[in-house]
């Protein structure tokens, strides 16, 4: 299988080039991850990315390949497109070849608090929740802070300062949906103005590329509804 | 040469759950604390962990801590630490209630209380009816565990060093620990933390084995430090094989799906465990159920068109309990194995999970070593979660019992840290000599020429452990690992890197870590070879019985001159009768 491979070294490297690579054997079942590790460890020992758990849930890998962000682990090599094209998230400093700097992304996952806050004195026992309340958690509590969703979406390539960005945003609601939270006002009042949220033109590029199947734009919806409610 | 220094009270080796539930107490009193991770925290394997967190809440099914503390002793294979076990039993509900505080989304139940589930080697009124005593949050337990402490970390403004690699603890000559140099992996340059407590909390060394349910990073780099550091590492003989990782390729399908009902059969369709284990059957320890399997394979009754792994069936589950519990481990069969489990059994065999032994510490997570008759503290130094060694699990780990350590002591030696910082209130000089000893480790790998590839050694250090130190076990073949294994040290000394870039050098970082897991390879091999004995994980085909006359007690290796020791089991509690020990049946 065909490889065509984004490297990047500032120590040597004037500019970013594309390696060409060959794998010799695809077997059945193989991952994208997979045939990275054979490449570095049979062809080139430099090409260097991040990778860890293998299975979906530590969200290391993300990549950009044949122009889709994908977590490599969980990308079977069976259907891709020749040559295999790897690149590193759009838009983001680029540190060395698939490896990125993604403190502007933790930065604004940091910014919507994104912890439980609750003033009520803390019960001896668990706080209750019906399943129902505890349903609504379902789909944004399982994110893996990958940043396929934030580095698709073309509102965060033109403002990634300013605006927070899908993976931050579903972290935001997935604690305003929380029935034992209790900021709601702060959190609303946090992400107001044109930027923070509102710079989300609802282009669900963040949708369709989450590795996890979550929906950062519903989530989206649900904040600015819930903006609109609280205003009146 | 000089290298930058940063000063903090206390350094945390791993951003795990156990270093992050250690960082968050401290961070709550005040102290300055720096939390080191080679990965960024939510992607320690913690994030990893499906099936859940014990604690005799009785939300389900009545429970008490003194019949969890029971089960966890019996699981032990009676090896653990008894005043630890009750220590850690008793504090459970009290630690899982702080976690749905911090906010955990635990899965709930009807009445709004948080749901649990019955998990192996499990039981009611000391060895009677099955409990349900594993508090879940879906099969995502580990996930939203993790995630909650990093995020009550930032709210309390914990200092976060993220993508630095520790390589060896700073120790002056009256044994104090002052700290350790760490790399930072992005620019390459090596950084000396001092600190006045050094913890380490990072994590297992699943690794060592070919097929496996870790992560890439678990290659038991602290554990490994602490041998360096002269300190012994504790009952390494101890490797928990699961019994269901995904055969072939080794990702864990948690033992949450037997809890929820699912069970194992044989190529004829017979649910064999009924035959190993008549009372307990699929919830049996994980040390007999894996035995199990091996033996069913053994005999030729394996599926598949290779007679070689066994068949986990939940079908009859339906499709809206595997949805609603079980939502992770339908995607792993569907994504890895391309089947739906709610119509096809899933093919599993046992595979390396969990490493029991580790750096020996008391239950306030300070690392001790034997001393005249006793034991001593190593001042300064203390170990928590799956690296350490307290011991609770003692021959086999029960399932749900891991993510409970790792909050308990975390919290525990918080606690514990914050005392002696009273005490110890200045930074003792440090000197230059240590700090050469750990650079050379670094300089070491600037070598150029032609040599041996690390990632050549490392698959070849995985296949000797797992085809010499696996379930069963005998003297010549564990012998013969030995010599391999010490090959494979030697070999070592002269392999070399072809990337030698400063700017995130991976290639540098494996490298470390292999001349850790081959330590390890030795700790856990010679271990095995000194116990005459059958005795939970450790399954000696030469000496099928537990001998509790002899060999009730805690194997410590040294790797100075590869020497082992051994040390008494504490069976007395702190205030319950002591449970001694008697015949394992399920
Ligand atoms: C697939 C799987 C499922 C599991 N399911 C359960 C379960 O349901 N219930 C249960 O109780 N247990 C379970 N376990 C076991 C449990 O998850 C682990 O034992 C536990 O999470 C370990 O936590 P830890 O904090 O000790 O280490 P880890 O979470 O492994 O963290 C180690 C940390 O140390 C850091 N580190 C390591 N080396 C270095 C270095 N050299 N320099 C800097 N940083 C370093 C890493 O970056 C990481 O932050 C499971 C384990 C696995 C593998
Ligand atoms: S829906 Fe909003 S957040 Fe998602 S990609 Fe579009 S603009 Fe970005
Ligand atoms: S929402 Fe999905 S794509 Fe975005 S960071 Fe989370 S897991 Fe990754
Ligand atoms: S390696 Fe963990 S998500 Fe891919």
């Amino acid at each position: 299988m065909k490889f065509l491979i984004y490297r990047y070294n500032p120590e040597t490297d004037q500019a970013p080039w594309m390696q060409a690579l060959e794998l010799a054997e695809v077997r059945p079942g193989m991952m994208l991850r997979d045939a990275l590790l054979e490449l570095k460890a049979q062809r080139d020992e430099t090409l260097t990315f991040r990778h860890s758990c293998g299975e979906g849930v530590c969200g290391s890998d993300g990549l950009n390949v044949n122009g889709r962000n994908v977590l490599a682990c969980i990308t079977p090599l069976k259907g891709l497109r020749e040559p295999v094209t790897v690149r590193p998230l759009p838009r983001l400093p680029v540190i060395r070849d698939l490896v990125v700097d993604l403190s502007g992304f933790y930065h604004h996952y940091r910014a919507v608090k994104p912890y439980l806050i609750a003033h009520d004195p803390e019960p001896e026992v668990e706080r209750l929740q019906s399943p129902a309340q505890r349903e609504r958690l379902d789909g944004l509590y399982e994110c893996v802070l990958c940043a396929c969703c934030t580095t698709a979406c073309p509102s965060f390539w033109w403002n990634p300062d300013k605006f927070r960005g899908p993976a931050a945003l579903l972290q935001a609601w997935r604690f305003l949906a929380d029935s034992r939270d209790q900021a709601t006002a702060q959190r609303l009042d946090e992400l107001e103005g044109p930027y923070r949220l509102f710079r989300c033109h609802t282009i669900m590029s963040c949708t369709d590329v989450c590795p996890k199947g979550l929906n950062p734009t519903r989530a989206i919806g649900h904040i600015k509804q819930l903006m609109l409610t609280h205003q009146v | 040469m000089t290298l930058p220094r940063r000063r903090f009270d206390t350094l945390v080796i791993g951003a795990g759950g156990g270093g992050l539930r250690a960082a968050l107490q401290l961070a709550q009193a005040e102290a300055n604390v720096a939390v080191v991770s080679k990965v960024f925290p939510t992607r320690s394997h913690t994030v990893a962990a499906q099936g859940g967190i014990n604690a005799a809440l009785a939300n389900v099914l009545p429970d008490n801590w003194h019949w969890h503390m029971y089960d966890t002793i019996k699981g032990s294979d009676y090896l653990g630490d008894q005043d630890a076990i009750e220590y850690m039993c008793r504090a459970a509900a009290h630690l899982v209630i702080e976690l749905e505080h911090a906010g955990v989304p635990f899965s709930r139940q009807a009445d709004g209380r948080i749901y649990q589930r019955r998990f192996g080697g499990q039981s009611q009124n000391f060895g009677g009816e099955q409990a349900a005593r594993t508090c879940a949050a879906a099969d995502r337990t580990g996930h939203a565990i993790l995630h909650t402490l990093y995020q009550q970390n930032i709210r309390a403004r914990t200092h976060f060093f993220d993508e630095y690699f520790a390589v060896d603890l700073l120790r002056d000559e009256q044994g104090y620990i002052l700290g350790a140099l760490v790399l930072e992996i992005e620019t390459g340059e090596p950084l000396i933390i001092e600190a006045k407590t050094t913890l380490i909390a990072s994590g297992g060394a699943g690794q060592l084995f070919r097929t496996n349910t870790n992560a890439h990073i678990n290659t038991g780099d602290g554990m490994a430090m602490a041998l360096r550091a002269g300190i012994p590492l504790q009952d390494m003989e101890f490797f928990q094989f699961h019994p269901t990782g995904i055969a072939g390729k080794g990702m864990l399908i948690s033992e949450g799906v037997r809890g929820e009902g699912g069970y194992l059969i044989n190529r004829d369709g017979e649910r064999f465990m009924e035959r190993y284990a008549p009372h307990a059957l699929d919830l049996a320890s994980r040390d007999v159920v894996s035995r199990a399997i091996y033996t069913e394979v053994k005999a030729g009754r394996g599926c598949g068109p290779k007679y070689d792994h066994v068949l986990l069936k939940l079908d009859h589950l339906g499709e809206a309990v595997i949805a609603q519990r079980l939502p992770a481990i339908r995607d792993m069969a569907r994504t890895f194995l391309h089947i739906d489990p709610v119509e096809q059994p899933i093919p599993v065999y046992p595979t390396a999970h969990y490493t029991m032994g580790g750096i020996p510490t008391d239950r306030h997570g300070r690392v001790v070593v034997p001393a005249g008759h006793g034991e001593e503290r190593i001042p300064g130094l203390y170990a928590v979660g799956e690296c350490a060694c307290v011991s609770v699990h003692g021959a086999n780990r029960l399932g749900g019992n891991s993510l409970l350590d790792i909050v308990v002591f975390g919290r525990a030696a918080g606690n514990d840290i914050i005392e002696y910082l009273k005490e110890n209130r200045y930074h003792r000089p440090l000197s230059d000599d240590g700090i050469a000893a750990a650079m050379a480790r670094l300089t070491r790998w600037e070598q150029r020429g032609d040599g041996e590839s690390v990632d050549g050694l490392r698959r070849e250090l995985q296949q000797v452990m797992e085809e010499h130190c696996g379930v069963f076990r005998t003297q010549a073949v564990l012998e013969e690992g030995l010599a391999k294994v010490r090959q494979l040290r030697a070999r070592l000394d002269h392999a070399v890197l072809k990337d030698h870039s400063r700017i995130f050098n991976t290639a540098r970082i494996e490298a470390l870590e292999l001349e850790n897991l081959v330590e390890l390879g030795l700790a856990t091999v010679a271990s095995a070879l000194g116990r005459n004995e059958s005795r939970g994980a450790h399954s000696r085909v030469d000496y099928p019985q537990r001998d509790d006359e002899r060999w009730l007690r805690h194997s410590l290796y040294f790797r100075d001159g590869e020497t082992l020791d051994y040390k008494p089991v504490r069976m007395k509690p702190l205030t319950v009768e002591s449970f001694p020990p008697q015949e394992r049946v399920y």
